[in-house]
C-alpha cells in the first residue's frame, strides 16, 4: 500500500512539475471541454461543460434537461394508482423501489397500513430492485476505469436478480407492483426457494468482484485519495444513500427512519461506512451493502408470514386533504414524495425528492482542481441515473 | 391540528414537541405557523423576511446540518378545473368534481399567498426531519422573490434554480439563477397551476378505461397458506 501512494505521490508531483511547465511556456487560457452528452459514464444523456488548464479541470458545469419529462406536472392530473406508472421510470434500475415512498405517503394520509406479508412482499421487492442495481455499478465502474470484463458478470448475474423479480410482478425493469394499501398479488409458488437460488449467485459475485476490482492494484491507484467529500461538505448537499455512508456518516433510513409500510424492524442486518470518502469508499460501500440485502432479503424469505396481501381499501381512491412527505433509503440514495392533497382523485401537487438530483449537485464543487481522467472516475463512483436527475 | 399524542410513538413526538417548543420561542416573531403530526412529521411556516435567517439558524443553532431539499407550491386551484379530464373519470367521483375548489388553499401550516417554498431539512444528532414553508406575496407577474439558502446550504443551488425556472420565484443573492432544465429561452413557468398541460389539451386523456378490480370486502382475499410459498 505504500509503494502505491509512494508512486502516485511522485506521478503527482510530476505532473504539477509538467502544467507548471506548459502554464509558463503557452500562458495557456483554458480550453473547454464538452463531456456528453453521450458518454458512457453517464447512464443517460449528461453534459458535463469543463473549463480545462492543462489536465486540470478548473471549471465544471453539468448541462441536464435532456431527459426531463416533468413528472412533478403529469403526477397532477392522474389518480394515485396511475401515478406509480410515471415514478417506475425515475430510477429505471430500481424501479420497484421508485413506487414505494409515494405509495407509505399516499398510505400515510389515508391510514392505511399494509398487512404483515404485503410488507414483507414490498421489503423483498425493494431489496431486489436495489441488489438489480447496484450490481450493475459494481461491473460498471469497472468499465469506466477501462476493465471491461466486470460488466459482462454484472449483467450475467443481475439477470438472476430480474427473472425473481418478473416472475413475481410480470415486469423485469418497471413492475408497478405496489398498492396503496399491499402488492397487486401473492408470490408465485416456489418464488422463495428461487430467491434463495439467486442470492448466492449474488454473493458469489459479490466475492468475485472484490478479487477482481477492490484488490486490483490499478483500480485502487486510480480511486483512492480520488474525489474525496468531507463528511460536512457532502452534508450540506444533501448527498445520500451509499454516497455519505462512505464519508463516515452514519445513517440509513431503513435503520433510522419509522416506515410502518416496510418490515426492515423485523431483521438483523448493519449499516456499512467508510472513513475516507473517496471513489475507493464508495464502491467498497456499494458492495458490502449488496452483501447485506442479500442478508436482508433471506431473513425475510424464511419469516414470510401468511395471510392477506391487501388492507381494505375502498374501490375509488381518494385521499383525504393534508400533507405528507415519506422518505426511503433507494438503492441511489434517499428518495421521498411531498404529497399534497386537496382531497380528489388526484394529487395536487408531488414534490418528488430524488436521489441522483442531490447527489449530482456536489459535482461541481467536487471536480473542481481534478484532473480529466479522474472526472470519469468520480462521476461513476457517485453514481447517478440521469432519470433520477431529470426526473 | 393534533393535539393528543400517539401512544405508541410518544418518544419521538416528545422530541418533535420539544423542538417545536423551542423553534417558537426562538424564533419569535418570525415563527408563525405549524403542523405536528404525531410520530410522523414537522412542519413550520416563517415570516417571509426572516426566511435567510432561519435557514441559519438551523443550521448553526438547531444542528440541521442536512440539506434535504427545496421547492414551492402554487395554490392556486387550476383554472382548467377538472376538464383535464375525461368524462368516465368525473364519474367516478361526481361530488368532487362539482364542489372542485376555487379557493385559494393553503396547506396544513396556513398561509396568504399564492406561492409558497418549502424546504426540508434534517438533524443527524436528533434523527428529525423537519419542513419549513415561507410565504411568497406577488401576483407572479415577476414580483416573487425571497432570499437564497445557499450561502447557508450550498446545495440549495441546483434546487433554487429549479423553482425558478418552474415557478418563476426569483432567490436574491444566488450565485446564478440559470435554466436547469428548460432551454434558456423558455416562456412561461410549466409548474404553475394556470400553465396548461398541452398534451393533455391536444389529445384528451380516454379516461380509466381497465380498471383493475381491488379485492374488496365480498370477495375472497388472496391469502396464502401454501405451504410450499412459505418453505
Amino acid at each position: 500500500m505504500t509503494a502505491i501512494s509512494d508512486r502516485r505521490q511522485l506521478a503527482y508531483i510530476a505532473a504539477q512539475a509538467a502544467d507548471a511547465r506548459v502554464n509558463v511556456e503557452l500562458e495557456a487560457e483554458g480550453m473547454t471541454l464538452n463531456i456528453g452528452p453521450q458518454h458512457p459514464a453517464t447512464h443517460g444523456t449528461l453534459r458535463i461543460v469543463a473549463r480545462l488548464d492543462g489536465e486540470q479541470v478548473i471549471e465544471a458545469d453539468p448541462v441536464m434537461g435532456y431527459m426531463h419529462r416533468g413528472y412533478e406536472k403529469l403526477a397532477e392530473v392522474r389518480t394515485y394508482p396511475q401515478v406509480t406508472t410515471l415514478i417506475n421510470r425515475i430510477d429505471w434500475l430500481g424501479s420497484f423501489a421508485n413506487e414505494v415512498p409515494f405509495i407509505l405517503a399516499a398510505e400515510q394520509l389515508m391510514d392505511i397500513e399494509a398487512p404483515p406479508r404485503a410488507r414483507h412482499i414490498r421489503t423483498i421487492l425493494f431489496e431486489l430492485a436495489r441488489i438489480a442495481n447496484v450490481t450493475l455499478f459494481l461491473g460498471d465502474m469497472g468499465v469506466q476505469l477501462g476493465a471491461v470484463t466486470p460488466i459482462f458478470y454484472a449483467f450475467r448475474d443481475r439477470e438472476h436478480i430480474l427473472n425473481q423479480i418478473e416472475s413475481a410482478t410480470g415486469g423485469r425493469f418497471h413492475p408497478n407492483f405496489d398498492r396503496i394499501g399491499g402488492v397487486k398479488d401473492d408470490l408465485p409458488a416456489g418464488w422463495l426457494a428461487e430467491t434463495k437460488q439467486s442470492l448466492g449467485e449474488i454473493r458469489k459475485f459479490c466475492d468475485q468482484m472484490e478479487d477482481l476490482i477492490l484488490g486490483n492494484e490499478i483500480f485502487q491507484a486510480r480511486t483512492r485519495g480520488i474525489g474525496v467529500i468531507p463528511a460536512d461538505v457532502g452534508l450540506s448537499y444533501g448527498l445520500s444513500g451509499a454516497n455519505i455512508r462512505s464519508s463516515g456518516v452514519d445513517w440509513d433510513l431503513r435503520r433510522d427512519g419509522a416506515h410502518p409500510g416496510l418490515a426492515y424492524n423485523d431483521v438483523e442486518w448493519r449499516v456499512w461506512t467508510h472513513p475516507d470518502g473517496d471513489s475507493f469508499a464508495r464502491y467498497w460501500v456499494r458492495l458490502q451493502e449488496v452483501r447485506e440485502s442479500c442478508l436482508i432479503v433471506e431473513q425475510l424469505l424464511d419469516s414470510m408470514p401468511s395471510g392477506p396481501i391487501m388492507a381494505k381499501v375502498p374501490r375509488i381512491i381518494k385521499v383525504p386533504e393534508g400533507e405528507a412527505y415519506v422518505e426511503t433509503e433507494n438503492p441511489l440514495g434517499v428518495m421521498g414524495y411531498y404529497v399534497v392533497s386537496q382531497g380528489g382523485l388526484e394529487p395536487f401537487r408531488v414534490k418528488i425528492r430524488s436521489a441522483s438530483f442531490s447527489n449530482m449537485s456536489i459535482s461541481p464543487w467536487l471536480l473542481k482542481g481534478t484532473y480529466v481522467p479522474d472526472v470519469i472516475t468520480i462521476l461513476a463512483s457517485l453514481y447517478f441515473i440521469l432519470g433520477d436527475i431529470d426526473r | 391540528m393534533p393535539s393528543e399524542a400517539d401512544t405508541t410513538e410518544e418518544v419521538v413526538d416528545e422530541a418533535r414537541r420539544a423542538l417545536l417548543e423551542a423553534l417558537s420561542a426562538e424564533l419569535g416573531d418570525a415563527f408563525v405557523g405549524s403542523d405536528l403530526v404525531p410520530g410522523k412529521d414537522l412542519t413550520i411556516r416563517v415570516a417571509t423576511e426572516a426566511w435567510g435567517d432561519t435557514a441559519l439558524y438551523l443550521r448553526e443553532r438547531q444542528r440541521f446540518r442536512y440539506f434535504n431539499w427545496l421547492s414551492a407550491i402554487d395554490w392556486l386551484p387550476s383554472p382548467f378545473g377538472r376538464s383535464l379530464d375525461a368524462e368516465v373519470d368525473k364519474k367516478l367521483d361526481p361530488e368532487a368534481s362539482a364542489a372542485a375548489s376555487v379557493e385559494l388553499g393553503s396547506g396544513t401550516t396556513g398561509g396568504d399567498s399564492r406561492f409558497q417554498v418549502l424546504a426540508r431539512v434534517h438533524s443527524l444528532t436528533t434523527n428529525l426531519g423537519l419542513t419549513v414553508k415561507v410565504d411568497v406575496p406577488g401576483t407572479g407577474d415577476g414580483d416573487l422573490s425571497v432570499e437564497t439558502w445557499t450561502s447557508v446550504y450550498p446545495g440549495a443551488n441546483w434546487h433554487e434554480r429549479e423553482v425558478n425556472e418552474m415557478f418563476g420565484i426569483h432567490f436574491l443573492g444566488h450565485p446564478g439563477l440559470r435554466n436547469l432544465y428548460l432551454p434558456g429561452d423558455f416562456e412561461g413557468y410549466p409548474l404553475r397551476k394556470d400553465f396548461p398541460l398541452l398534451a393533455r389539451l391536444v389529445k384528451p386523456w380516454p379516461g380509466i378505461v381497465d380498471v383493475e378490480p381491488m379485492p374488496g370486502p365480498s370477495d375472497d382475499s388472496p391469502s396464502t397458506d401454501n405451504p410450499e410459498d412459505t418453505l
